[in-house]
C-alpha cells in the first residue's frame, strides 16, 4: 500500500514555518520520496500569517493543494482556529504553547504542546522554535530519517546562515525529547 | 575631412556626379521632394561605408515615415513597433555587443510613443547610436502636431496652432538626454544645407567611431524639414526650419566626450 | 513521466519558479529581458543572481513593453531569448507578440499567471487561456502553448519550448499559473548544454557582402504580400497542429465521465479522478498539454464512449469552449471553476462528478 502524509504548517511570517516546511520536503527528496511545498505567498507572507502544504508520499503526487491534513504544525491562534478542523478524523496536531490562547477542543486528535519559543530562547536563539517544532513532530511522526532532516538543513539554510546547523540540529533533537517526554506523560 | 565624399567630389570638379555608396540599394527613395530624410539616409550610409564598418553594423528602423528606411539601406536590418526602435536595438546590441548598432527615428517615434525606451536606453549607456529626425510633425499619417511641433505651430491636429496652455510644449528630447550619465555624445545637427550636411555627417561619424569605446549612448539629432506636413515648397521650408525650427532647437553639440 | 528520468539529470527541490529559470540557463538561453511582477520575480531576482557565474546575459528592463521589444531584437539576431511576466505584464507585451510572431522570431514567453481582470490579485488563475491561444495581440496569429502541471514541467518545457521555437521559428508561450511558480517540488534538471542551437541564416548580425540583407519586419505595405504572409503563417500552424499536439490521459479507457483540464487544474482533477474511483464512479481525465495546438481530435473520439465531460479550470470557463467545440454536440459538457485567484478543491470536483453520476443517463447541459 502507498503511503502519503499531508501536512499543514502554520504561523506568523518569520516564525520560519515555511523553511521548516523546505526541510520536510528536500529531506523528503533525500529519502527518495516524492515530495510537493506548496506556500501561502503575497502581501501575508510579509508580517502576516504564513503557511505551507507538505505533502510526502512514496508515489506522484496529484493535486499539491489540499483541504484536509494528517498533520498540523501551527505556531499561533489565527492559524489555530483555521486549521483545527482541517485536520482529519484522529489525526495530529503539534501547537507551539506560548502563542496559543484557546487551545484546540477536538478529543479525536493526538495533541502535542511543545513549549517551543521558551525552549529556543533557553539555547539563547529564539529562531530556532520553528526546528525545536520540526523535531517534536519527527518524534511522533517520522515522516522522514533524521539522517535526511539533518542534511536537507544544508540546502534549506543559506550559506552564510551554514555555521547555525548545529544549533538547530540540536533544537530539533530538543524537539524530539520533548515530544517524547509528553507521549509518555499522556499514554 | 579628407575622406569626406562631398568635399573629393567638389575638388574633382564640377562634372562629377555623387557616387551610390554600397551600403545604399538600387531602391529610389519613396520620400517627398526637399525632405531631409534622403540626405539623412544617405549621410548615415555613406559613413558606414566609409568606416567600413557595414558588414558589422545592424540598423533598426522605426515607424513613420522612414519606416521603409530598411528597403534603401543596404545592411541587416530590423523593423521595430512603432516607438520600440530603442529597446530593440538594446537586444541587437545585447546579444552582438562587437556590432554596430544604430536606430532611426522620428519625433513622433522617439519622443511621444518611444519616450519610455528613448530615455531608458540612454540612461542604461547602450552603447548604440541614435539618430533622431525632428521635423516637428507627423508626416506619415499626414502631418499631425508631433511632441516637437512648435508653439503656434499649424497641423492638421492643431488646426488653430499649438496652444500650449492646453496642449503642452515642444519636448527638447535632446536636452533631456543630454543630462543623463548614460549619454556619451549628444548633439544636434541639420541637414538643410551643404554646410549643415557636411557637419551632420561628421557627427555620425564621431558617434560611430565612439560606439567602438563602449562608453555610452550617442545621440544625433536631426532637425529637419517636412515641406508636405508644413504645406511649403523645398526652399521654403528650410527657410522656415532656419528661422522657426533653429531657434528654438539651435544646432550644436550638448554633451561632448570629456578629454582624456 | 519522471520515470524516464535519466541518470545524469540533477536532483533538486525547486520553485516552479526557479526551475524555469534553472532550465533556461541550461537550455542554453543566450539572454534575458524581463520586468518584476508578482509571482514570477523570483524567475529574474534567479538570473540576475546566477549571471555573473554563468554564460548568458540578463536585463532588467523599463517595463514589459520594452522587454518584449529587446526580445523581438535579440531573436532578430540570432540568440537564444525567454522573457517571463504575469497577467497585467503579458497584456503589455501583446504588441510586442504579434510583431515577433508576423516577423517569425523564436522565443519563449512564460506568463506566471495571476487572477484579473485589471490589477486583479497575484492569486493564482487560469484566467489568461483565451489571452494565450486565440491570438492576444492584433491579426491572426498563433503562439504555440505549453501548459506545465508540475515544477518538472516548468523546466522541462522550457527546452520543449526552445526547441518548437526555433524548429517553426513561432514564439512559444509557457502558460502557468501563481501556484506552479511559487511551489516546490522536486525536479530533475537536464545538464548544461545538452540542447544545441546554430545562428539562424536570416538574423541580422551584420550583412557580408556575399549575401543579401536579412531583414527582420511584419510590414507588408501590399496586402497580396501580407496576404501571402498570411496564407505562409496558417501553412505552418497547419503543420504544427499535424505534429505538435501533446496530451496525457489517466483512467480514460472505461469512464464515463471525462474531465479535462490543463496545468495545475488537472492535478487537482487527478486527485478527483482518484477520489471518484475510490467510491467506484468511472471518470477518467484528458489533460491537454500543448493548448495551441489543442487536442480536439482525441476529445472528440472520447465524445463516442464518456457520457458527459467536466471541464474544470481556475476562471469563468475558456478551455471548455474548445472543448465543446470538440465534443460538438455529441455529448454534454459540463463546466465547474473558481475565478480571482481561487483553486476549486479536489473535493468540490468530486462533488460535482458525484452529482452528475447520479444522473449519468439524463444529463442534459443546461449551463449557456
Amino acid at each position: 500500500m502507498f503511503h502519503t502524509d499531508e501536512i499543514i504548517l502554520a504561523g506568523f511570517g518569520g516564525q520560519g514555518v515555511l523553511s521548516m516546511g523546505q526541510v520536510l520536503s528536500y529531506a523528503a527528496i533525500i529519502d527518495a520520496k516524492e515530495t510537493t511545498w506548496m506556500p501561502s505567498y503575497g502581501p501575508e507572507m510579509r508580517g502576516g500569517t504564513a503557511n505551507c502544504i507538505v505533502i510526502i508520499s512514496d508515489r506522484r503526487i496529484s493535486s499539491p493543494i489540499i483541504t484536509r491534513f494528517d498533520s498540523g504544525i501551527i505556531l499561533n491562534q489565527p492559524s489555530l482556529e483555521k486549521f483545527e478542523s482541517a485536520i482529519k478524523k484522529d489525526g495530529f496536531l503539534f501547537y507551539e504553547e506560548s502563542t496559543i490562547i484557546t487551545p484546540p477542543a477536538r478529543e479525536d486528535l493526538t495533541v502535542l504542546k511543545i513549549p517551543a519559543i521558551k525552549e529556543a530562547e533557553l539555547m539563547k536563539k529564539k529562531q530556532v522554535a520553528n526546528m525545536i517544532m520540526l523535531g517534536a513532530f519527527l518524534e511522533i511522526k517520522p515522516v522522514v530519517s533524521m539522517d535526511s532532516v539533518l542534511k536537507a538543513l544544508k540546502k534549506v539554510l543559506p550559506e552564510r546562515h551554514h555555521h547555525l546547523i548545529p544549533l538547530n540540529e540540536q533544537a530539533i533533537l530538543r524537539g524530539r525529547e520533548l515530544a517524547a517526554q509528553q507521549i509518555q506523560m499522556t499514554v | 575631412m579628407s575622406t569626406d565624399v562631398l568635399t573629393q567630389e567638389l575638388q574633382q570638379g564640377f562634372d562629377c556626379v555623387y557616387e551610390k555608396p554600397d551600403t545604399l540599394t538600387d531602391t529610389r527613395f519613396h520620400y517627398c521632394p526637399g525632405c531631409g530624410h534622403g540626405v539623412a539616409h544617405r549621410i548615415l550610409m555613406e559613413t558606414i561605408q566609409e568606416l567600413g564598418i557595414a558588414e558589422q553594423t545592424v540598423g533598426v528602423a522605426p515607424v513613420g515615415c522612414s519606416v521603409f528606411a530598411y528597403h534603401y539601406m543596404n545592411i541587416d536590418m530590423q523593423e521595430a513597433a512603432h516607438g520600440r526602435a530603442c529597446a530593440v536595438a538594446t537586444g541587437v546590441k545585447r546579444v552582438l555587443p562587437d556590432r554596430y548598432v544604430f536606430t532611426y527615428q522620428g519625433d513622433g517615434d522617439l519622443a511621444a510613443i518611444g519616450t519610455a525606451e528613448t530615455i531608458h536606453a540612454v540612461n542604461r549607456g547602450e552603447n548604440i547610436l541614435i539618430v533622431f529626425i525632428n521635423n516637428a510633425i507627423y508626416g506619415m499619417t499626414g502631418g499631425q502636431m508631433a511632441p516637437t511641433t512648435l508653439a503656434k505651430m499649424v497641423t492638421s491636429t492643431t488646426p488653430y496652432g499649438r496652444e500650449t496652455d492646453w496642449i503642452g510644449f515642444p519636448l527638447k528630447m535632446t536636452d533631456l538626454v543630454a543630462h543623463l550619465p548614460g549619454a556619451y555624445y549628444v548633439t544636434r545637427q541639420a541637414v538643410h544645407t551643404p554646410n549643415a550636411v557636411r557637419k551632420a555627417k561628421k557627427a555620425i561619424r564621431n558617434a560611430f567611431e565612439y560606439q567602438k569605446l563602449n562608453k555610452g549612448t550617442c545621440f544625433v539629432e536631426i532637425v529637419s524639414n517636412c515641406p508636405s506636413g508644413w504645406k511649403m515648397n523645398p526652399s521654403d521650408s528650410n527657410k522656415w526650419l532656419e528661422e522657426n525650427m533653429l531657434p528654438f532647437y539651435p544646432l550644436g553639440d550638448l554633451k561632448v566626450p570629456e578629454k582624456a | 513521466m519522471q520515470e524516464q528520468i535519466s541518470k545524469e539529470r540533477e536532483i533538486r527541490l525547486m520553485k516552479g519558479n526557479e526551475a524555469l529559470a534553472e532550465a533556461a540557463i541550461r537550455a542554453g538561453m543566450h539572454a534575458y529581458f524581463g520586468y518584476p511582477i508578482t509571482p514570477q520575480s523570483e524567475i529574474l531576482e534567479y538570473l540576475t543572481e546566477q549571471m555573473p557565474k554563468r554564460n548568458f546575459k540578463v536585463l532588467q528592463a523599463e517595463s514589459e513593453v520594452a522587454s518584449i521589444n529587446m526580445i523581438y531584437g535579440a531573436a532578430g539576431a540570432g540568440a537564444r531569448v525567454m522573457t517571463t511576466s504575469s497577467s497585467p505584464g503579458i497584456s503589455l507585451m501583446q504588441e510586442g507578440l504579434s510583431y515577433i510572431a508576423s516577423a517569425e522570431l523564436p522565443c519563449v514567453v512564460a506568463n506566471v499567471v495571476r487572477g484579473g481582470p485589471g490589477l486583479g490579485t497575484i492569486q493564482p488563475s487560469q484566467g489568461d487561456y483565451f489571452q494565450a491561444v486565440k491570438g492576444g495581440g492584433h491579426g491572426d496569429y498563433r503562439l504555440i502553448v505549453l501548459a506545465p502541471n508540475s515544477v518538472q514541467e516548468m523546466a522541462d518545457f522550457v527546452f520543449d519550448g526552445f526547441r518548437l521555437a526555433e524548429k517553426y521559428r513561432n514564439p512559444v508561450m509557457i502558460l502557468t499559473d501563481g501556484a506552479l511558480g511559487q511551489m516546490m517540488e522536486k525536479v530533475a534538471l537536464p545538464p548544461e548544454g545538452s540542447l544545441e542551437h546554430v545562428v539562424p541564416e536570416w538574423a541580422t548580425v551584420g550583412k557580408p557582402k556575399t549575401r543579401e540583407p536579412n531583414i527582420i519586419t511584419s510590414l507588408f505595405i501590399e496586402p497580396e504580400k501580407m496576404q501571402a504572409v498570411n496564407i505562409h503563417l496558417q501553412k505552418k500552424y497547419k503543420t504544427i497542429e499535424e505534429n505538435e499536439i501533446r496530451y496525457e490521459e489517466y483512467h480514460t479507457e472505461d469512464a464515463e465521465i471525462i474531465l479535462t483540464a490543463f496545468g495545475l487544474s488537472s492535478r487537482l482533477c487527478q486527485k478527483a479522478v482518484d477520489l471518484a474511483r475510490e467510491a467506484g464512479i468511472k471518470v477518467g481525465l484528458l489533460r491537454p498539454i500543448t493548448l495551441f495546438p489543442f487536442p480536439y481530435q482525441r476529445i472528440s473520439e472520447l465524445a463516442h464512449d464518456a457520457k458527459a465531460f467536466l471541464t474544470v479550470e481556475m476562471n469563468a470557463g475558456q478551455m471548455v469552449e474548445d472543448v465543446r467545440l470538440a465534443v460538438n454536440g455529441k455529448k454534454p459538457v459540463f463546466f465547474t471553476g473558481k475565478m480571482g485567484g481561487i483553486i476549486p478543491s479536489p473535493e468540490e470536483i468530486l462533488a460535482k462528478v458525484e452529482e452528475m453520476a447520479a444522473n449519468i443517463n439524463n444529463l442534459t447541459e443546461v449551463e449557456r
